[in-house]
């Protein structure tokens, strides 16, 4: 028993997991985000072992992988963190030796602000930020961001915000006439600030809201994702999604190569992978959100093909907006404005 | 001749300081120099000497003026519920913990470690979801709300999820375990002659328990007020999952800074102010209780 | 028949006792309960089923990272007893001697920031040895870890000391016992209720510390926590209750071994 543990322990403690091997993949990517099948799949097909590790926030990995010595081949970054992660040179170019298949790549998402032309990165997934309501318990129009800060009586201390700054924000800035999350437009900012410390006292919380709260019925409305909200719909038929008509928040997480990968050949193995489009379909499959690879529709869970949480209603389209990342001065106007709400 | 006499307690002590000092506080040097920088791009530092973050800590710069400064009301409020909600869970905690301490020390020896063990059984079970499950209990369509509907005592359920009541809960039950044992590794091996001796002597049960039990145990008291109050300020989970993240504590204020917030220096500023504070507070702490003890003694 | 008075009897003792073991075990009954639900939900009860302990035991992901959480919480913690065993005895029922107070606030530092400036000040030293020595294992969080648990370690074993008497040990070297001799069947044995508790705190505690391991793993370097922690924003389904469930009966195990030994011992 005790000899075991000894050995055992010596394995971990040599164990350097930035040591290379052939066969061999270090994936960084959010937590249960990764299908597990498309895992098992891929080491089938290429004989490469993945590992998966979790972060929990965008700025969490940008920090751990600044500062080098991580072991990561492939990272999953937000759209809007993606030009830091490109400028700072943490990213490498795809090979497209090996990366042929960006053509996979549906039209709108490849000419992207934040990696034109799709050099460093490949979409993983994407969805929105909207609000969820109980039609039982409110049955006005729920496309609009006055369910978030200007309850109706009926979900006045009822409502949950999560508590990402940067969502809130964008919803905010937009109900107040803005269109530019890190606008330098000091009215708009001020109305902002106005508006959200006028409607705090009318929400339950900002908190992630577990998803049986809302399919219970103990929180009535809230700020939530797109899939999470299907998946509460599908177990509570009276839970709808809305989508501010003022705008709200799209977001895409990008698979890239890390600069200083070890693995880089099996790296752009995966990343080419994820472009077939059974393989994103996998990935949707799994997390619940779309993938923006063309044809990959035809191997999807055909609920999410007609959920309105995933294919946004046309007259919708427009108000969808992808934030970007603020200069430091916005930045901190924001955290300041957000401080202050929750004093 | 006095360092040959004191040596030996530094080289029993040694081992443990190497450790801390290169894992724990060494590195927490680079802590207090990034709180003299400027803010990187996105989280990070860059290498620009400047006191903005210390002056932030206590004074807000007009968001519609920058050149009006004027106090941070919203980091003071902060610091303060911190404070007062460590408080307030030590003091629960030592309420709770006491008898529980008690009843454990006075088992027959052979279960006392079975009821050592019940204490941390709980705490095998990981914090996240020990508190979904307290969040699960108290919700309005939780156990607790059904159950009071179910027997008729209530017609509606009670609010108990997103209140300082659960906050309280939550930060009872994570530290509970850290007062019961230091308060049970100190009267395990209570005389209970002086116990007696108070008995005959004919005081009430509460004059022993506050003439001659609580003196007697207090270096566990000592252990478990620090080891609950200190981490209790920099709690984070409970706060934000069972307080439903309405209000900060400044365990949320500096995550806040070095994640979505995304000024590091700010962020070390408000850690080194913490840790000043605490610093401070333990070593006027000791000085009391040494001084009381001299005075004891002499 | 009248009831003895006993001294060791406070009045409401017993049962304020009591209901705070009830309060300690109400969550987990919940948690143990809903582990066995045949529905996805965490609240609305669908049947018994063990779907939840089959998915958890077909995912290798989970089965690795809670093994690793267990092997770093024993190496942490057992380095961190022995570690503040050594220290209490150099800092407890001696005269008071110089820098007394320093070495009592640094062994209590990592109780004093919250553990996201530790975590943040380790990913940066941390990440620069891993560069500079291509050395990248688990050590790193070995270290991490014990140092994180010496405080929880060093208080109870602490408490324990300053209750003991020391005339048993003046008493062993009367009878020309050495230092040693004294040490090893007088202190040692009487020490073992505060290092058995200080090694539990430190156990559990280990067990807990998810943002200090957040920001010092590297690749392969998960833990339980931090793989709970990646699951916050995600639905939570039962199959971390039935995560949770198995280290609860785990830890009993443990326990009633760690029973059959000592009271074949005795």
């Amino acid at each position: 028993m005790k000899k075991t543990y000894l050995l055992g322990a010596a394995a971990l403690l040599a164990s350097t997991s930035i040591a290379s091997a052939d066969g061999v993949l270090n994936i960084y990517n959010w937590g249960n985000y990764t299908s597990p099948e498309l895992i098992e799949q891929f080491t089938a097909d290429t004989g490469i072992e993945v590992t998966i590790t979790d972060f929990d926030s965008n700025d969490t990995a940008l920090a751990r992988v600044r500062q080098g010595g991580h072991g990561f081949d492939i990272v999953v970054p937000t759209h809007s963190f993606v030009q830091t992660w490109i400028n700072e040179g943490l990213l490498m170019p795809l090979d497209p030796e090996i990366v042929t298949d960006r053509g996979n790549i549906a039209p709108q998402w490849v000419d992207v602000a934040f990696d034109p032309g799709r050099e460093y990165t490949v979409p993983w997934q994407w969805g929105t930020t909207g609000i969820i309501v109980n039609t039982s318990i409110y049955d006005g129009d729920i496309n609009t961001a006055d369910i978030i800060l200007n309850p109706p009586a009926e979900l006045d201390g009822r409502v949950n915000v999560i508590p990402e700054m940067s969502d809130v924000m964008a919803i905010a800035v937009y109900a107040a006439g803005g269109d530019d999350v890190c606008t330098d437009d000091m009215e708009i900012w001020r109305a902002v600030r106005d508006s959200l410390m006028a409607a705090k006292p009318h929400w339950l919380a900002l908190d992630y809201g577990t998803l049986d709260s809302y399919v219970a019925g103990d929180i009535a409305a809230g700020v939530y994702w797109n899939g999470s909200s299907m998946r509460a719909r599908i177990q509570n038929p009276d839970l709808a999604y809305g989508y501010p008509a003022t705008g709200y928040p799209v977001w895409m997480d990008n698979a890239a190569v890390l600069a200083d990968a070890e693995n880089v050949e099996n790296a752009m193995i995966f990343i080419n992978y994820i472009l077939q489009p059974e393989h994103a379909a996998m990935l949707s499959n799994f997390a619940r959100y779309a993938n923006g690879i063309t044809g990959s529709d035809a191997f999807m869970d055909p609920a999410m093909g007609e959920a309105p949480e995933i294919v946004i209603p046309d007259e919708f389209i427009a108000a969808g907006r992808f934030s970007s990342a603020c200069p430091q001065e916005i930045q901190d106007i924001r955290t300041q404005i957000w401080t202050g709400l929750l004093q | 001749m006095d360092r040959d006499k004191h040596g030996w307690k530094w080289l029993l002590s040694a081992p443990a300081l190497l450790v801390l000092i290169a894992a724990a506080s060494g590195p927490l040097v680079i802590v207090g120099v990034y709180s003299f920088l400027s803010p990187g791009t996105m989280g990070g530092v860059s290498w620009v000497f400047s006191t903005e973050a210390w002056l932030r800590v206590f004074m807000a710069r007009d968001i519609f003026d920058p050149e009006v400064l004027s106090w941070n009301a919203a980091h003071l409020t902060i610091f303060w519920r911190s404070i007062w909600l460590s408080l307030q869970t030590t003091l629960i905690c030592a309420a709770l913990g006491f008898p529980t301490a008690w009843f454990i020390a006075t088992r027959p020896p052979s279960s006392r470690t079975l009821w050592l063990f019940l204490i941390t059984i709980p705490f095998w079970t990981n914090l996240l979801i020990r508190t979904f499950a307290i969040q699960e209990l108290i919700r309005n369509s939780g156990t607790i709300n059904s159950l009071l509907l179910w027997a008729g005592l209530i017609d509606q359920p009670i609010q108990m999820l997103f209140t300082d009541f659960a906050v309280l809960l939550g930060m009872a039950y994570v530290f509970l375990p850290l007062m019961v044992l230091p308060l049970f590794a100190a009267m395990d091996k209570l005389d209970f002659r002086l116990v007696e001796a108070g008995y005959d002597l004919y005081a009430s049960r509460l004059q022993v328990l506050w003439h001659v039990i609580i003196p007697m145990v207090k270096p566990g008291f000592i252990a478990g007020s620090i080891l609950v109050f200190i981490p209790a300020i920099g709690a984070y989970v409970t706060p934000r999952i069972l307080g439903g993240g309405r209000t900060m504590m400044m365990g949320n204020l500096i995550g806040l800074q070095f994640g979505q917030g995304q000024n590091w220096p700010l962020g070390a500023a408000l850690s080194m102010l913490l840790l000043i504070i605490v610093v401070g507070a333990l070593v006027f702490y000791l000085r009391v209780v040494n001084r009381e003890e001299d005075t004891r003694r002499g | 028949m009248a009831r003895s008075f006993s001294v060791k009897r406070l009045p409401g003792f017993g049962a304020i006792a009591l209901l705070t073991f009830a309060m300690l075990y109400l969550p987990i009954v919940i948690l143990v309960v809903y582990s066995f639900n045949a529905g996805s939900s965490q609240s609305n009860w669908e049947g018994l089923s063990l779907r939840w302990y089959q998915a958890a035991l077909s995912n290798e992901q989970v089965q690795e990272v809670s093994i690793r959480s267990l092997w770093l919480a024993a190496t942490a913690s057992g380095v961190a007893t022995v570690l503040a065993t050594l220290a209490a005895l150099g800092t407890t029922r001696v005269s008071r001697f110089p820098g007394q107070t320093m070495i009592y606030a640094l062994i209590n530092q990592p109780l004093m920031v919250p553990e996201i400036v530790t975590g943040i000040a380790l990913l940066i030293f941390v990440a620069f040895l891993k560069v500079n020595t291509g050395y990248a294992g688990m050590g790193y969080m070995v270290a991490a870890h014990t140092a994180f648990c010496i405080p929880f370690a060093y208080l109870p074993i602490r408490a324990r000391l300053e209750t003991l008497d020391s005339t048993l040990e003046t008493a062993a070297s009367d009878l020309y016992a050495n230092p040693v001799q004294a040490f090893r069947h007088i202190t040692l044995p009487l020490m073992v209720p505060g290092i058995i508790a200080g090694f539990m705190l430190g156990f559990v505690i280990s067990l807990d510390t998810v943002v200090i391991t957040e920001f010092v793993k590297s690749a392969g370097q998960e833990t339980l926590p931090t793989y709970m922690l990646g699951q916050l924003r995600r639905v939570v389904t039962p199959e971390m209750n039935a995560i949770a469930t198995l280290f609860l009966a785990l830890s009993i195990l443990i326990v009633t071994a760690f029973f059959l030994i000592t009271r074949k011992r005795g």
